[in-house]
């Protein structure tokens, strides 16, 4: 599923985050899986609601920031897409 | 060399088990009943992985729903923030037990299926079993949790791979493993029955590229290639003693769940040592860490980051010696050993079944199979389930099974 703009990312039902404190940082677990995520990644996650388009979160993480991070959204958010670990809302 | 901290740890619960699969991959010599760990002693095994860092728990077996503890510890579990999951063959799991199951907290519970229909797919699990597998897979899909069906795929149900792959469809799965068989423990005594054909192989591979994209976002597909029929080995979970954690009925502690078969090494017990000692200084657990034990052609190869020289209870249950190459390997002479058993597939199909307290040639029960039409059938793909940067993940496609699943 390869994302646009308006795609509206939303963790895949199966998927959730949690806070490690043994390696004190946000985790994504699912089946079979665990991604580490940086404190960037986890942002991004944190606004994948599936009413959010990509367009969305990236306007508000480049507000939050004050630069433009779009192409760092849209980076993060393909490479879970690959993964499956989001999927498109909107879809 | 200083360890990072484990992601995952599979906890066998126990050997028992309803089911005598000939491709079994736990050890010949099965641990009894009475010396299994107990209750308080697994809940503190999970405390003190949970203290070392993972995250992900398996709980498996033999059949893990025979420990009447079972809702206990996922509790406990849960309790710590693990990932739990449950790797069972669906048989005794009746409605009250999965409704105590899933108050408990399990996330995500694993069904085995043999094969796509009852009568080969008894043949194989050597007892009745089928009606129990597809009620128990109707109520995983009940309460929601994430639902897995693990088949292990071989010579006698290969050529059916679509229709086993439509059956998971059907039952609901999120997601379905189809695991080549590996050739450790019992596997390795029904080796001839059990390896397929090359044309078995190469048609696969279509089979499951085709049924990815068809069920692309309802059911994720993961496929383990027959690593003998590769030309590199797997990269046995990333690595030896690098993510993962296996703890056996009796409290023995192993890199990796074939590891016992490996006789020059010792394995320290949960019931003697902390986790933490057994993970960064007990000897088996850095016996093959990084890569000053590697031996030529390991030493100088560039895919020694790669691959990690390959399986080691592999190295050792085909050359004798954990230190040489995989024998999957092409680069390595030992190879032949590899090529030689493949030279054979077309041999017998006799099951040797496995039953409690008997070693292959102690009067198990010995079944002659049909002789399976060979070529042009099904099978296989491969979807990464690999989560790509951290943990085991490890490439399905090096034909490495997925870090819970010793056996299906």
């Amino acid at each position: 599923m390869p994302l646009t703009a308006t795609s509206r990312p939303a963790l895949w039902r199966l998927a959730r985050m949690d806070f490690d404190p043994v390696r004190r940082r946000r985790v994504l677990l699912y089946p079979e899986g665990t991604i580490m995520l940086n404190a960037t990644a986890a942002e991004i996650l944190d606004l994948c609601d599936g009413e959010r388009t990509v367009a969305d979160i990236a306007a508000t993480l480049s507000a939050r920031y004050h630069t433009d991070v779009s192409q760092d959204v849209t980076e993060c958010l393909s490479r879970l897409a690959d993964q499956e670990v989001i999927r498109d809302g909107a879809g | 060399m200083a360890p990072g901290n484990p992601t995952t740890l599979l906890a066998e619960l126990t050997h028992r088990c309803p089911l005598h699969c000939p491709y079994c991959s736990n050890p010949l010599e099965l641990t009894r009943a009475h010396r299994e760990l107990s209750t308080e002693e697994w809940m503190r095994v999970f405390t003190e992985a949970r203290a070392l860092g993972v995250l992900q728990l398996g709980l498996s077996g033999g059949e893990p729903l025979v420990r009447r503890d079972l809702e206990q510890l996922i509790a406990h579990a849960t309790q710590l923030g693990l990932y739990s999951t449950l790797v069972t063959s669906g048989l005794g799991l009746t409605r009250p037990r999965a409704a105590r199951l899933h108050d408990a907290g399990i996330d995500h519970i694993q069904i085995s299926i043999q094969d796509a229909e009852r009568e080969s797919a008894e043949r194989i699990a050597g007892t009745r079993s089928w009606d129990a597998k597809m009620a128990a897979a109707a109520l995983v899909k009940e309460l929601g949790v994430a639902f897995t069906v693990n088949v292990v795929l071989h010579r006698a149900n290969l050529d059916r791979l679509e229709t086993i792959i439509d059956l998971a469809a059907t039952l609901g799965a999120d997601r379905l493993e189809l695991a080549n068989t590996q050739y450790y423990g019992w596997a390795m005594a029904n080796r001839d029955a059990l390896m397929p054909t090359r044309t078995q192989v190469e048609a696969s591979e279509a089979i499951v590229d085709r049924a990815a994209e068809r069920y692309r976002g309802r059911m994720r597909i993961i496929y383990v290639l027959p690593d003998y029929y590769a030309a590199y080995p797997k990269a046995c979970y990333g690595g030896w003693g690098k993510h993962y954690i296996m703890i056996a009925p009796d409290g023995r502690a192993l890199p990796c769940h074939a590891a016992s078969q490996v006789t020059t090494l010792t394995f320290d017990r949960v019931t003697e040592h902390p986790l933490d000692w057994i993970w960064r200084e007990s000897p088996a657990f850095q016996a093959f860490r990084g890569d000053a034990w590697m031996q030529e052609p390991c030493r100088s190869c560039p895919r020694k980051h790669v691959d990690f020289g390959g399986c080691r209870c592999q190295a050792f249950a085909l050359t004798g010696d954990a230190t040489r190459a995989d024998p999957v390997c092409i680069r390595t002479d030992d190879r032949a050993i590899v090529d030689a058993a493949l030279a054979h597939v077309e041999a017998g199909m006799e099951y040797r079944y496995r039953t409690m307290g008997r070693g292959p040639g102690q009067g198990e029960r010995q079944v002659r199979t049909d002789r399976e039409q060979p070529p042009n059938g099904a099978v296989v793909q491969p979807l990464s389930s690999a989560a790509a940067g951290a943990s085991p993940a490890v490439d399905p496609r090096s034909g490495t099974a997925s870090p819970l699943r010793t056996r299906a």
